[in-house]
């Protein structure tokens, strides 16, 4: 990434391994709550959001120009409140789009960037420093801290798109015959550790929703909506999902409806 | 005549098309199926063939996760039955050691694992086991102190069925066939069944 100072994520990665250190000390039952708490306000996401915000601005691509004309669903170059409405229906492209599928649409069409340049890596592998994606969706996302999730079901493609989420969320394939709904149709259940969210109640699927993109600690990076999608669907043991595809906007469609009115959280922290 | 020849197959596949998609839950079955394939690559070991269902996988994909009817479940039921591959050498009983490896190894078959590596059981991501281990799940029932419940001739076939394919004894279980899907060979299924059975495997110390 081009846009990237040596500094930022130095100090990203200094602050978060002092701080691991210091809970890690007084680890209780949970650690990661506790991570939180002594965050307060401080997120390492801070520093992905205002790389996201620089992105935004800067020309690039073959037509050297910026995303500040990208519309987000509330009209040309308005991102405050845009990612709490989404997903939602475009006119210009005929079809429900997620904030990663927008934004990529952006790229393409304002910057004349190749999309196959941009899928070839949409998501950092361990030990990277961040996708501009991953940038781009922290700083858009930010601009919807604490707004109620909204995302539209008033065209019927919208509501197809919900219809679909539902379908796809329970459709059982491969070898270990999982299904979305496997772990996340009911409530107080875990994976070893890990809570499972019942994404189709709303109080769950509200607090998982609005708590995506999220930095997460233990991968010192800042992960999206998309990039949770892909990883579900790879511990299926499904082929790898495709950021913007008609799957992951049904599916995300599905589970923000079910949350809606949950006030946005994220960048959120995770474990 | 090669352009009419033509024609009239694509008309006949258009008429077979229209006909297939009239058939109602067919159709809202293929829609779903094909956004799959549509929205994913294939990535390492791991091809487009697993999004196709089988017969069990389709009759549970549903927000009920029940079986439409009775005749169907009794169906799938059976063939689930019949699937079972009991100990070919006609022990139930492997090493407890390895089996409570293999009950904490949750990789296998993902597009990130290396598929000559053997896959895991991952028990515990859904069960708890040992008393010794504290991170697991809890998705399935506790298997705390299983041996308890006997190791009647009865009780070794209902759990190696169990594993091998849990549709057996309920239909639209969550659990994976261990067995029937060649997720774990016969060697890993003995040694897991010592493992719960065992008196000296730490899942049934008191």
């Amino acid at each position: 990434m081009s846009a990237k100072s040596g500094f930022v994520p130095l100090l990203r990665t200094l602050s978060v391994c002092s701080l691991l250190f210091a809970v890690a000390a007084e680890a209780q039952d949970d650690p990661f709550a506790e991570y939180r708490e002594m965050m307060g306000d401080d997120n390492p996401a801070i520093f992905v959001i205002e790389e996201g915000a620089e992105l935004w601005t800067k020309p690039q691509g073959p037509k050297q120009a910026s995303l500040e004309q990208c519309d987000l669903g509330l009209g040309a170059g308005v991102v405050k409140g845009a990612y709490a409405q989404l997903p939602r229906y475009f006119d210009d492209t005929r079809q429900v789009m997620d904030l990663e599928g927008r934004l990529i649409h952006c790229m393409v069409s304002l910057q004349g960037r190749d999309r196959s340049d941009i899928l070839r890596k949409p998501y950092s592998g361990t030990g990277d420093m961040g996708t501009e994606l991953e940038a781009l969706a922290s700083y858009v996302a930010d601009q919807s801290m604490g707004m109620p999730i909204a995302t539209p079901q008033d065209h019927p493609a919208e509501k197809a798109t919900y219809a679909m989420g539902k379908e796809l969320f329970f459709y059982r394939a491969g070898p270990y015959d999982f299904s979305c709904a496997t772990c996340h149709r009911q409530d107080e259940k875990r994976i070893r550790l890990q809570n499972l969210p019942n994404l189709t109640a709303h109080a769950n699927a509200g607090e998982a929703y609005s708590s995506w993109p999220a930095y997460r600690i233990s991968q010192g990076l800042v992960r999206t909506m998309g990039w949770r999608m892909q990883n579900c669907a790879k511990q299926q043991r499904l082929p790898q999902l495709l950021p913007g595809s008609e799957a992951v906007i049904s599916l995300i469609t599905y589970m923000s409806v079910n949350g809606s009115g949950t006030e946005m959280a994220a960048p959120g922290l995770k474990r | 005549m090669l352009k009419i020849k033509s024609l009239l197959a694509v008309a006949a596949v258009s008429v077979m098309v229209s006909a297939y998609a009239d058939s109602g839950l067919h159709s809202e079955t293929k829609a779903v199926e094909s956004v799959w394939r549509e929205s994913m690559v294939a990535k390492n070991h791991v091809g487009l063939d697993r999004l196709n269902q089988t017969a069990l996988q389709k009759a549970c994909s549903n927000a009920d996760d029940n079986v439409a009817s009775n005749a169907e479940r009794e169906q799938l039921r059976q063939a689930a039955t019949e699937s079972v591959v009991y100990p070919t050498d006609g022990k139930f009983f492997g090493d407890w050691q390895r089996g409570e490896a293999i009950a904490g190894n949750g990789k296998g078959m993902q597009w990130s694992d290396n598929p000559s590596d053997p896959n895991g059981g991952n028990c515990y991501a859904c069960h708890q086991m040992s008393p010794d281990e504290v991170a697991y799940g809890t998705v399935g029932p506790s298997l705390r102190n299983y041996g308890m419940r006997g190791t009647s001739q009865a009780m070794l076939k209902y759990t190696w069925a169990k594993i091998w394919n849990p549709q057996t004894y309920m239909v639209c279980s969550h659990m994976p066939r261990f067995g029937d899907a060649g997720i774990l060979d016969q060697q890993q299924i003995q040694d897991l069944m010592a493992y719960l059975f065992d008196p000296a495997s730490p899942v049934n110390r008191k």
